[in-house]
């Protein structure tokens, strides 16, 4: 399968299929819905024979759900309605053909786009990880085998030993997506020569980055390329089981792993004697109970040991002393979802896409401010500006893209004058940002960037372990002086203090979580020091986000007089005659907001 | 070491029905590293972690009641107290967060009367604070139960907590007030 094709659109000779997205979005937008609908309506014209409802996983356009694409041409429908459905299911049995006024439109009156790989979002995205993401099912392995699901499997059992097979992934310069883009080959080399009999393979599905969905994707949409890339890889390092340890929070995933683990051993791709081979190896899966920590891999080990998730002092690393004492690797859910893609195709073809030291693509999670949020899958190398503004459409609601957040509460935020820094290891963390493990949230002008850093502190310091004191009182001093900042007492060399403060913190720290905990506060002083400035001399919050910093205003211009607010106001702090515009009371007004809820003009306003 | 230990011993028993539990431990009894699924398939059992049932648990296992209730008390899933009928979790992730989550967080503050891990007096809700739910596309999105609400705002927010505290006045039998004077929308 070509990695050029954004999404691959087949079907067996003859057949359409209609692809609806059952990813956590789309069900939240009633696609199990549009799903029965559709399956009713073939029923009914009697086309329920050539024509099947898949149930996929993400497609990635979530903002646009549910997503319906009908194979074999790719016609894209967005926000999807079971009374569309029936109209598409009517045009499909009647001429074949679609629904012209369903289609997708970039914009009011715009031409409609057709094929849902025309789509911007979708033209410069490059789908390795995500290949069969959004079109097989994901509970039918048939589905999955039908598009080269263990084809890399069979050929690692049948033409590689596990030396050969490491050099290859070595050579593809594949590295690790779980945050820290360990080099996977060299990995998998130290567990393989570690001492030891007993060895565990582990798949780290904890996906703890609060604003962040790709791993889930990944799983809910495609299980078996997990499941494929961790039976190689435990060929690889000799284990013979293993763990998927999966977030608390992801109910569907864990449905979905479990029966993908079913249906793969009752096919023989896992559990005894793989394909024939000699060889095997049993997954279990672990459910997590939330906490971030455990996604650090020692913390990781220490909960599926049964304890508190605390991370401990490396080395020993895990590759030499993991789960239970024995020799473990850990590798990422995306990571291993590109393992067996490399071997079907060649480490050739990987390292071809990306650049320098970084090669293939990377899933992101896009959200935040920006016009188009979901799932994207890009080469390596592509401008964070490309990816925000191609794939992303911009900000929209005509304000100013102001900074990207990437890489969650261990990442940085980048301003937008530094947007065409290339997405790679090296060039993001140069400019203290990291490529992370994919979460990319767009900010506008609304979003105040001293609140922000306090947000990722609030997070990294509800969630540390409490073990290493420079991580659980380093980080809550941190947040002690952002608040008090954003609560208007911030003082002269406030600022100063963090900074020094957060040099600490991340030298001192014992595990990632201390050590990155200081990067949002540290880059948003960086790059957007003024913010924090006016906050303590002017005690001015320009985004109008901090409340003690900010007041309501009624616009003249636009105020009708209507006098709706001044009746809702619960403690009388607006004035005005019929008709003319209206004041509030910088004195009365406690701030509660009722005003702006009910004003029919949007003429009020926190500034 | 059970014995020497008291630290729970100042609370009232639960009243919990330590029989329900009885399967899980026989199932998990071998296993040293399950006491987390253990824990988690009691919470399943009873809602909560029932002190009694923590002590059951470290009994069984035979390790101190300590580790368990530190295990208990590490992990953000497990609750030591029984919560509302109806859970509402507000998606705290970092896109909710930019797109509006802490003004929907302080109407449904506001509004229930609880604060965020809170449970309101009359055990009919709980409110909780969660990291990004997967669905940021629809920011900000809260979860009630198994229904999630998306592209939050005040107002709406404001309408959905009122259909719920409806919908819990009606299932205890209650007559909304407002139901005898307005139209529903
Ligand atoms: C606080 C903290 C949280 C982490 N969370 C995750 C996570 O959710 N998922 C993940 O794959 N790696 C996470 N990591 C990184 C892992 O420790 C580990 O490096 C990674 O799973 C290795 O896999 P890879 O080499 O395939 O990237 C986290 C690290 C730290 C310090
Ligand atoms: S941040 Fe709320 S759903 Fe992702």
């Amino acid at each position: 399968m070509s990695a050029k094709a954004p999404v691959e659109i087949t079907t067996a000779e003859g057949t359409t299929a209609i692809r609806i997205c059952t990813g956590s979005g789309c069900v939240m937008n009633g696609s199990l819905d549009v799903a029965d609908c559709f399956e009713k309506t073939l029923e009914e014209a009697g086309a329920h024979e050539t024509v099947r409802v898949v149930r996929t996983g993400c497609h990635g356009l979530c903002e646009n759900g549910p997503v319906v694409v009908v194979a074999p041409d790719g016609v894209f429908y967005p926000c999807v309605t079971p009374k569309m459905a029936r109209g598409i299911v009517e045009k499909l049995v009647t001429d074949g053909s679609y629904v012209m006024d369903y289609l997708f439109r970039p914009a009011e009156g715009e031409e409609p786009i057709v094929r849902y790989s025309d789509v911007p979002f979708n033209a410069s995205q490059q789908r390795i990880v995500l290949r069969r993401c959004g079109v097989v099912d994901p509970e039918d392995i048939d589905d999955a085998l039908g598009l080269g699901a263990y084809d890399g499997l069979k050929k690692v059992l049948g033409e590689l030993d596990p030396e050969s097979l490491i050099a290859e992934i070595k050579a593809s310069g594949l590295r690790g997506r779980g945050g820290a883009g360990f080099l996977t080959g060299q990995k998998w080399r130290f567990t393989r020569d570690a001492q030891g009999d007993t060895k565990y393979m582990i798949c780290n599905a904890d996906e703890g980055d609060p604003g962040a969905f790709m791993d889930r994707s990944v799983i809910e949409g495609d299980p078996h390329s997990v499941l494929e890339g961790m039976v190689i890889a435990a060929y690889a390092i000799g284990a013979h089981e293993g763990y998927v340890y999966v977030r608390a929070e992801y109910p569907l995933a864990v449905k979905r792993l479990r029966k993908a683990i079913e249906q793969a051993e009752e096919r023989g791709l896992l559990g005894d004697d793989i394909l024939g081979s000699g060889f095997s190896f049993r997954v279990r899966v672990k459910e997590g109970a939330g906490a971030f920590v455990c996604g650090e891999e020692t913390a990781l080990i220490a909960s599926i040991e049964g304890d508190r998730g605390m991370p401990r002092v490396r080395p020993p690393f895990p590759a030499t002393s993991g789960l239970w004492g024995k020799p473990t690797c850990i590798n990422n859910v995306e990571t291993l979802a590109n393992v067996a893609w490399i071997i079907a195709n060649g480490a050739d073809a990987y390292s071809g896409i990306g650049t320098g030291k970084s090669k293939g693509t990377k899933v992101f999670a896009l959200t935040g401010k920006v016009r188009y949020s979901g799932l994207v899958e890009v080469p390596m190398g592509m401008t964070v500006r490309d990816l925000v503004f191609g794939i992303g459409g911009g900000c929209g609601e005509g304000l100013d893209c102001k900074a990207v957040q990437i890489g969650g509460p261990s990442g940085g935020c980048l301003p937008e004058r530094l947007m065409d820094t290339p997405i790679e290891y090296e060039a993001l963390a140069e400019v203290g940002a990291i490529v992370g493990s994919g979460g990319l949230v767009v900010v506008d002008q609304k979003t105040c960037m001293v609140d922000f850093a306090r947000y990722f502190l609030t997070f990294t310091q509800d969630e540390s372990c409490g073990k290493c004191v420079p991580c659980r009182i380093g980080t809550k001093r941190m947040l002690e002086i952002v608040t008090r900042i954003t609560e208007g007492n911030g003082e002269e060399g406030d600022i100063e203090k963090l900074e020094g403060l957060a040099i600490d913190v991340k030298r001192a720290s014992l595990c990632g979580l201390g050590q990155t905990a200081p990067n949002p506060a540290l880059t948003t002083i960086r790059y957007f020091r003024e913010e924090y400035e006016e906050h303590i001399s002017e005690k001015r919050c320009r985004a109008g986000v901090c409340l003690e910093l900010s007041r309501y205003v009624i616009h003249a211009d636009s105020c009708r007089g209507c006098a709706v607010c001044k009746k809702h106001c619960p403690v009388g702090a607006i004035w005005g005659e019929m008709k003319q515009p209206h004041t509030i009371s910088v004195d009365r007004c406690i701030k509660c907001g009722v005003c702006v809820e009910h004003c029919p003009f949007d003429s009020i306003e926190r500034v | 070491m059970t014995e020497g230990c008291r630290c729970a011993d100042t609370q009232e028993h639960s009243g919990a029905d330590l029989a329900l539990i009885e399967p899980v431990l026989e199932r998990y009894a071998g296993d040293p590293g399950s006491l987390i699924p253990v824990l988690q398939e009691t919470q399943r059992v009873y809602g909560y972690l029932p002190k009694d049932a923590l002590r059951e648990i470290a009994a069984a296992r035979k390790i101190p009641l300590a580790k368990v209730y530190g295990v208990a008390t590490f992990y953000s899933q497990f609750h030591l107290r029984p919560r509302g009928e109806k859970v509402i979790r507000i998606c705290h992730g970092t896109a909710c967060h930019v797109r509006g989550a802490p003004e929907v967080t302080r109407v449904i503050v506001e509004e229930l009367g609880a604060k965020v891990g809170e449970t309101t007096e009359d055990r009919a809700f709980t409110i909780e604070s969660v990291a990004c739910v997967g669905c940021c596309g629809l920011a900000p999105v809260m979860i009630v139960g198994e229904q999630t609400h998306g592209q939050l705002d005040n107002v709406k927010a404001r309408t959905i907590v009122a259909t719920l505290r409806e919908e819990a006045e009606l299932a205890r039998g209650e007559i909304p007030p407002s139901a005898e004077e307005e139209e529903p929308a």
